[in-house]
């Protein structure tokens, strides 16, 4: 289900994560991971490479289960109804999900419409407007550059809505002027309650966001894996 | 619902413009019983004996060739992750993916079934029931193998991996698709064969999409 974005922000749910452990293959990338979003919050990730910003997006999620810990939407946990927290999501990933064949509005009022939009293709018109780049709209998408598929993308955000946007290093192959648009939607998606985490090598500007070092929840060699869940882990002050 | 139709819309969407999936299945189909008048010699009698089962075999083969790319491009360029954060559960996901695909490449060896069948000199009596068996079979085909498509979804040479998991899976179709097409051609009825094949349609339809979103969502993570 879609639900329209509350304008009120303390309507809404937060979102939170206690004592996260992912495990990828046998290699044990993040323990003891906690992390709260309140509406309105953004939580910007940090860490070098390879320090699990893309696995703890996915595990937030609902694309990647945490091995340990769990994940509370508002007072539910998600693990009880994993299908219900998915439509809370818009994930924007390394990967653009663009058909060739289809058109750049086709494309996008795909996701609108799979979204629950009543008029998708006028929607995905609109997102295109507002990223700056109308005139794409029609262009196959096998003809558009990395930034125009970045943007399309991040059209997306804008096309299907949901209260809880993932982004995993969303400001790769944009430029300047997207960059400012880019903030400016995250702003305004925040004013209106939502919540954004996003992953990212280059300076977002997210005013009062939180900053999450994932390098502080590498697993130290040596670890007692049974020690996790009673673990406290450390939160960031918000 | 409305999710499932854009859905099927939209494959059916991708297929048009594409434009090749459709084709290189009948085309193949075509091909490959065609084949058989050259291997097995031109004697009218010996073709009517095997018509059956040569259409079938085809067939089956031919639904075959396309399934790798069932889930395999979406999987690629990332709607599959993106499908699974929609509201429309996994297994309707994969349920309209694979009537997509049966629209796609099922049909088309339905129509063109009949006139294989009078190229191979098969009895007249036999045909209303081929293109009833057909038209049950060819679904199963599609379930079927859209639990293999997703379970050797991101594997290298998928595509014989997936022959290898679906084929042995496809003989009771095979069986009583063409045991069906000789009792009606033997003046017997085809009724019970065809029952077993419905049996399996009301199977697979249910389990199909509930083991293929299974799988993929092993992929996924």
């Amino acid at each position: 289900m879609s639900r329209p974005l509350c304008t009120d922000p303390t309507a809404m749910p937060d979102f939170a994560g206690f004592a996260l452990t992912c495990l990828r293959g046998d290699r044990l990338v993040f323990t003891g991971l906690d992390f709260h979003l309140a509406p309105g919050g953004a939580l910007v990730l940090l860490g070098p490479n390879g320090s699990g910003k893309s696995s703890l997006l996915r595990v937030m999620g609902g694309l990647l289960k945490p091995f340990r810990g769990e994940l509370r939407w508002g007072d539910a946990r998600v693990s009880d109804d994993p299908d219900a927290h998915r439509a809370n999501v818009q994930y924007v990933g390394h990967l653009d999900a663009v058909k060739p064949v289809l058109s750049a509005a086709e494309n996008l009022a795909f996701w609108a419409a799979m979204a629950g939009a009543a008029d998708p293709m006028a929607r995905a018109r609109q997102a295109l407007d507002r990223l700056g780049v109308p005139h794409i709209a029609d262009v196959p998408g096998r003809c558009l550059s990395a930034g125009q598929k970045r943007r399309l993308n991040l059209a997306r955000l804008l096309a299907a809505p949901a209260p809880l946007w993932l982004l995993d290093e969303p400001t790769v192959a944009l430029d300047r002027a997207a960059i400012a648009l880019f903030e400016g939607m995250i702003a305004d998606h925040r004013a209106a309650g939502g919540m954004v985490a996003l992953s990212t090598h280059t300076d977002i500007a997210t005013p009062g966001g939180t900053d999450l070092h994932l390098d502080r929840f590498a697993p130290d060699s040596g670890h007692d894996d049974d020690d996790f869940l009673d673990e406290d882990g450390e939160e960031d002050a918000p | 619902m409305t999710r499932f139709l854009r859905l099927v819309g939209r494959d059916l969407r991708l297929a048009l413009r594409q434009g090749s999936d459709a084709t290189i299945a009948v085309m193949f189909f075509v091909l490959c019983v065609v084949l058989f008048p050259f291997g097995v010699g031109p004697e009218p009698n010996i073709l009517a004996r095997i018509a059956a089962g040569v259409i079938w075999v085809a067939a089956l083969l031919a639904s075959l060739l396309s399934l790798e790319r069932l889930f395999q491009t979406d999987y690629e360029d990332g709607s599959l992750e993106l499908l699974s954060l929609t509201a429309l559960p996994l297994e309707a996901v994969v349920l309209a993916k694979t009537l997509a695909h049966w629209l796609v490449t099922g049909v088309p060896l339905i129509a063109a079934a009949p006139l294989l069948a009078v190229l191979l000199n098969m009895d007249a009596a036999g045909f209303g029931v081929l293109v009833l068996t057909l038209a049950i079979g060819t679904p199963i085909l599609s379930l079927i193998g859209a639990i293999g498509a997703a379970l050797t979804l991101g594997a290298r040479r998928g595509g014989v991996l997936l022959s290898l998991l679906i084929l042995p899976l496809y003989i009771p179709v095979l069986i009583f698709g063409a045991g069906a097409i000789d009792a009606a051609i033997n003046n017997l009825t085809p009724r019970p064969h065809l029952l077993l094949l419905a049996g399996i349609f009301a199977a697979a339809l249910p389990l199909a999409p509930w083991a293929g979103a299974a799988a993929l969502r092993q992929a996924v993570e």
